[in-house]
């Protein structure tokens, strides 16, 4: 018996011939299909639609009778308006995401992490998660209901209270947008972000904090000398991650903060590529600009992540 | 005996700062409670409003208290077949979804969990190329098309079925929880693949099953994008797009489904129609949200270990 086992498993080790894989795992391939299938119906078999970012594209034409146009598409959109404008919003909002989105999860998990009452930390990390969980059309919507100019109930309190007697445009003057639409970022997020962050602090040595007591540390030196260095690896994982998204945008989230007044900042390139690619039938513009979107992602994260490795840490990939 | 004596050391530590007290303490709390209140109190006063009368509403007297209770409100929204019946659907497609969802990810993750499988760098590559590049909206759109998926349930359901990162997230728990040596022996027992899939691995992967399908859910149940660009019947839409539609259009008037059921009776102002609309949305995630909260956190933890 032990025999047999130990023969088995030289068999696993060894080398193993494709017919000798197939007797054995066939179901195994057989599972893999489905997944495989369905990834070729249906993302690689849109890649082909990417060449239309080289052609002039007519539907009516079709692929084949469209006219190849090299990199023509490229020069037209970085020569028009609407795109330039839909870039610079989206890298402008973006890095402005990043930068007061960013380090607000490490505060709050720092701040968390120092809550001595165990029920108490429990219930508000319920509370802060939450809004992660709700869709942007429930989350622009409870945000009008708040900050409507003449009924929103920021206003009617700050009325009320005598602070102001004109009600504050915060969803609908294009300023005032900008700053509630990039808060209301970093409150959806503010939550859900700690948790790598407190579960990275849970794994710190408690015999770091013990010296650092020793030594006579204070709770807010413990934290920027052993908390914050003990977390640096996850910050830095989850900024190569961030930085990678700063030519994305999130159409939903742009959707449900949308109104007349603001579209000037609100213009962004998903918005750009929903209306003008899709809704004016401008498929090889709109083809080259989401290209034009996902490879500069691409290279933002090899690139943040080569920059990462260089400066010693782990990085992503 | 060093090793205990820290041990208690860091107990005694523990004890003495919850007896000590400092104002860094207060103000902690303080910033926190005040970020909670950001997260309940809008909720809140929508609820509030959506059970307060019109007048009261109107006269913008209504704060974190209803006043004039009524639930007239809540009457019309469940009086609109439109959206009752949108939001069956919602529930239908997120149910579809997700069982299928699961169904898809265990077929890629089980093969994949296996180090013995020939070719597994291939088809991990192949399964994993869609999270880091797609083609973007608008060849995905012709490519719907071409299949003839716009303007059908389908188009909701088949493009998302798999992902990646929730391939991700069970493989890596079926390799660091499972124990080979369980599969290896019933392997020699004669058991075939499918049947140590079903017997052995599946019954003892339960919080993993869990808690991805709950991201399956939730993401579905969130998610409109592909609603808004995929399709124009007003029959298929998802509830999400349903409110999402009723309050951009209010924005500019409240011209909706509801519309003229607030209209012709002048007797609920729109502002407390659509504060019942968003709670009727809201409200059921918001009921299972703190039973199902834990597995997520569970979940995002796993997904962070590097694949």
């Amino acid at each position: 018996m032990a025999n047999e086992k130990s023969a088995a498993t030289v068999k696993v080790r060894t080398k193993t011939t494709w017919k000798n894989a197939l007797k054995r795992d066939w179901q195994l391939y057989l599972l893999l299909l489905v997944p495989v299938a369905l990834v070729v119906i249906f993302s690689y078999a849109a890649y082909p639609g990417l060449r239309m970012a080289f052609m002039n594209y007519k539907p009516a034409k079709g692929y084949a009778g469209s006219e190849w146009v090299g990199f023509d598409i490229f020069v037209k959109i970085f020569k028009d308006a609407d795109f330039v404008r839909a870039l610079k919003n989206s890298i402008v909002f973006n890095l402005l995401d990043l930068l007061v989105g960013f380090p607000m999860p490490i505060i709050l998990a720092l701040m968390l992490n120092e809550l001595k009452f165990l029920k108490f930390k429990k219930v508000t990390q319920t509370i802060l998660y939450l809004p992660h969980f709700l869709s942007w059309a429930i989350i622009g919507s409870v945000a009008y209901t708040m900050f409507r100019p003449s009924s929103g109930l920021v206003n009617i309190i700050m009325m009320d209270m005598g602070w102001i007697t004109e009600g504050i445009p915060f969803l609908t003057e294009k300023y005032h947008w900008a700053i509630t639409y990039l808060l209301i970022g970093v409150w959806q997020n503010m939550g859900w972000g700690t948790i790598l962050y407190l579960a990275a602090i849970t794994s710190i040595n408690g015999e770091l904090y013990e010296a650092a007591i020793i030594d006579g540390a204070n709770r807010w030196q413990k934290m920027w000398h052993v908390t914050l260095p003990g977390i640096r690896g996850t910050i830095v994982t989850l900024l190569i991650m961030n930085l990678g998204r700063v030519m994305g945008s999130n159409l939903e989230r742009l959707m449900a903060f949308d109104n007349t007044q603001v579209r000037d900042f609100q213009y962004q390139l998903a918005i750009y590529i929903y209306q003008k690619g899709l809704g004016n039938g401008k498929f090889s513009q709109g083809t080259a600009v989401g290209l034009f979107q996902s490879l500069v992602g691409v290279v933002l994260v090899l690139l943040s992540d080569k920059i990462a490795k260089a400066l010693g840490e782990e990085g992503l990939l | 005996m060093a090793k205990k004596k820290n041990m208690e050391e860091v107990a005694s530590d523990g004890s003495r700062a919850i007896s000590k007290f400092h104002i860094s303490d207060v103000l902690i709390i303080v910033f926190i409670v005040i970020l909670c209140a950001t997260c309940v109190l809008p909720f809140w006063h929508v609820l509030v409003k959506s059970i307060s009368g019109n007048g009261a509403v109107m006269a913008k007297e209504v704060f974190f208290w209803p006043k004039d209770l009524s639930f007239e409100a809540y009457t019309k929204v469940f009086a609109d077949a439109s959206m009752v019946r949108s939001m069956g659907y919602s529930v239908i497609v997120t149910l579809i979804f997700t069982i299928l969802g699961m169904v898809v990810c265990t077929c890629a993750a089980y093969p994949l969990s296996k180090k013995r499988l020939k070719g597994k760098g291939f088809f991990t590559f192949v399964l994993m190329v869609p999270m880091y590049f797609t083609a973007g909206m608008i060849p995905s759109y012709l490519l719907m098309n071409d299949l003839n998926l716009l303007d059908t349930m389908w188009v909701l359901i088949l493009p998302l079925i798999y992902s990646p990162y929730n391939m991700l997230v069970m493989k890596t728990y079926f390799q660091s929880s499972i124990p080979d040596s369980l599969e290896e022996s019933a392997f020699l027992d004669g058991a075939t693949n499918l049947q140590i899939l079903f017997k052995i691995v599946l019954p003892l992967s339960k919080p993993i099953i869990a808690t991805l399908s709950l991201f399956y859910a939730v993401g579905r149940w969130n998610a409109y994008g592909d609603n808004m660009y995929y399709i124009k019947k007003d029959s298929l839409r998802l509830i999400q797009y349903k409110l999402y539609l009723l309050v951009q259009g209010a924005e500019a008037s409240i011209a909706t489904s509801l519309g003229d059921v607030g209209g012709a009776s002048n007797t609920t102002t729109p502002e407390v129609l659509q504060a019942a609309c968003i709670m009727f949305v809201t409200i059921p995630i918001v009921i299972i949200y703190p039973f199902v909260q834990k597995y997520f956190v569970k979940g995002a933890m796993v997904g962070a270990v590097k694949g």
